[in-house]
């Protein structure tokens, strides 16, 4: 063993470099095992969007297509449906939808491109079950409401533009997803296309 | 033989980690009913990983797969029913006697000091449980596997401005996915387990570091020189224990205890092996009706409800209206507990001692978890919403008043001795 005096101020100043260097390491052999948990580009990929034909649907049809494993709903709305919204207005949480759950395209009173077809994601923004789509008998669950969504988890109800009423658990109205039509029969659904 | 076990003494410490920890562990002798759930966790424990072992040998962790090769366990494989019920009815019955041994130590005081820590693995043990147990529920990949996956998942979507990205990064898809089934069984089966083991060992190591607790909630560890020859037990101790206190009023670990808890383990084995045999679903809190078949994205179960074991906490997360808060209380639900040697500031451990106002508190606290795990089963009516705001109130209300009047709490003189 050497007896050369110890210098304390160079051998705490190591003790830290290699500490450091050594934490930077360590954060760097972290970024493969936290980014590997990312979606794969598979999965991406069957991101891709999907295209429904809205030719033969009836008035008051909701048609279920898949976009991303989720289920999107397409609701071709009556004239009856689209004059209930005005109605329901004072009964709601999120009315003008100011919340950032649609694209811009598709905030306005009946929250899609064309009034007559809705165009949403059909998944609660509670927790993330399935509403159901009620045609009429809404009446049950919201007072003086015809047709709407509700969800058989934990209650949330939502009309028929899927912006949701109060004092219910889900926070916000559905999320309409981008789509816009490729023409009058055809909805591409998963990207906003040039006329955004 | 004595020859054989010198050779591996001079090699590694082995009878002395047997005596210390069990011939020579020195266990209060009051020990009551209350007293085998930790044996009776540790046989779960065993009993998880050894079906969980060979319920991997035939199990196909992807999403085509997956609810295929468990009928296939079910049908095709000898005894494969055996092993399935054996984990899924070990998975109930892990948090049967682990909500029983959590009791206890609430009743008997043996959170407080200086059992914090002890307390604080063993809380570590029920979080990691519950993860294990809610990755291992969605491996059968049944409907309800899916959808509670989903729920649950969503619950960080809660958190402000990183939600969204972390329930991505959780699910590695849009939705849950083979990719999520996946990693929930690497999870499942390797990292958690390993985790579980290694709390369990630092529990029972905390655990006779500072020596049991019991019913009276009084010490048995006496200042050296204090007790009489006449009142020692007949018994040898280890010197560990014994250098620096008198130890009075106890028993070794084994074989007294050991051929005791075997009595408790008979009449666990009688209850356990008729759910396996006449109940496994246990009408439906085992196993439930949706899981039977098998999970489709585009179509939710009527009624979705966690299994029995989590519906307490569930039901304090939908007793909220508002879905970031409810999040909060929920995750508070449980971390109430983990503080609890800390809000517990009485000096007196057992309930026999304590104030009645404490055993009313601790009764109503009993009774809040079970109603709201009533609860949490049934949908989301208007009564039962306004019940479970109520028991949601009672139960953290527990903590709160604990936090009160156990500074200068009215109790009952202890005694010096375990008496009898």
């Amino acid at each position: 063993m050497s007896n050369a005096p110890v210098d304390k101020g160079r051998r705490r100043f190591l003790t830290v470099a290699t500490s450091v260097v050594g934490a930077a390491g360590a954060v760097g052999v972290a970024v493969p095992f936290i980014a590997s948990w990312n979606p794969s580009e598979k999965a991406k990929n069957a991101g891709a969007p999907v295209e429904v034909n809205i030719g033969k649907a009836e008035p008051g049809q909701l048609i279920r297509v898949e976009w991303r494993g989720q289920p999107v709903w397409v609701v071709r709305r009556t004239p009856e449906m689209l004059a209930s919204l005005e109605a329901v207005n004072d009964q709601l949480r999120d009315p003008n939808s100011d919340e950032p759950q649609q694209p811009e395209y598709a905030k306005n009173l009946h929250r899609s491109r064309k009034e007559e077809f809705f165009v949403a994601v059909g998944i609660c923004t509670h927790l993330g079950c399935s509403p159901q789509f009620l045609d009429q008998g809404m009446g049950e669950y919201v007072e003086g409401a015809q047709a709407g969504f509700f969800c058989p988890c934990h209650g949330s109800t939502f009309d028929i533009a899927g912006r949701v009423f109060q004092g219910v658990p889900a926070p916000y109205n559905l999320v309409v997803p981008p789509h816009y039509y490729i023409n009058d029969n055809t909805i591409l659904v998963g990207e906003d296309g040039e006329q955004a | 033989m004595n020859k054989l076990i010198a050779w591996f003494d001079e090699r590694i410490p082995m009878t002395k980690t047997w005596n210390i920890h069990l011939a020579q562990y020195p266990a209060p002798k009051n020990f009551n009913f209350w007293y085998i759930f930790g044996v009776l966790a540790t046989l779960v424990l065993v009993n998880q990983i050894l079906t969980g072992i060979w319920l991997t040998m035939n199990y196909v962790p992807s999403a085509e797969g997956a609810f295929a090769s468990v009928e296939f366990i079910m049908r095709d494989i000898e005894y494969g029913w055996l092993l399935r019920y054996m984990h899924s009815t070990g998975a109930s019955a892990f948090f049967v006697v682990v909500y029983l041994h959590m009791f206890r130590g609430m009743m008997y005081g043996s959170y407080q000091k200086p059992r914090e820590l002890l307390w604080v693995f063993g809380m570590l043990i029920f979080l990691v449980l519950m993860a294990e147990a809610f990755m291992g529920y969605l491996l059968p990949w049944g409907q309800m596997s899916y959808w509670g996956a989903q729920v649950i998942i969503s619950l960080f979507g809660a958190i402000p401005i990183i939600g969204d990205d972390l329930t991505l990064w959780i699910r590695g898809d849009y939705v849950i996915s083979g990719a999520t089934l996946n990693r929930f069984f690497a999870l499942h089966v390797i990292a958690l387990p390993l985790v579980l083991v290694i709390l369990v060992f630092l529990h029972i190591i905390a655990l006779h570091e500072v020596g049991s607790n019991n019913p009276e909630g009084i010490s048995i560890k006496k200042p050296k020189g204090s007790v009489p020859d006449s009142e020692k037990p007949k018994f040898t101790f280890h010197e560990r224990f014994t250098k620096k206190y008198d130890i009075v009023d106890a028993f070794p670990f084994f074989p007294y205890y050991i051929v005791k808890d075997l009595v408790g383990v008979a009449i666990f084995l009688f209850f356990f092996c008729y759910v396996i045999f006449f109940a496994p679903a246990m009408g439906g809190l085992f196993l439930e009706p949706p899981n039977f078949e098998a999970a489709n994205p585009l179509k939710t179960p009527e009624h979705i409800a966690p299994v029995w074991y989590f519906t307490p906490f569930y039901a304090i997360l939908r007793a909220v209206p508002d879905k970031l808060l409810g999040v909060i209380l929920m995750f508070g639900a449980i971390v109430a507990l983990f503080v609890l040697p800390w809000l517990d500031r009485g000096k007196v451990r057992s309930v026999r001692y304590r104030s009645t106002l404490h055993k009313v508190n601790l009764t109503v606290f009993a009774i809040s978890f079970i109603a709201l795990g009533y609860l949490g089963l049934k949908p989301a009516t208007e009564v039962y919403t306004m019940f479970a705001r109520i028991f949601t109130f009672l139960y953290f209300a527990f903590f709160v008043l604990l936090f009160f009047y156990s500074k200068n709490e009215n109790t009952k003189p202890v005694p010096e001795r375990i008496t009898k």
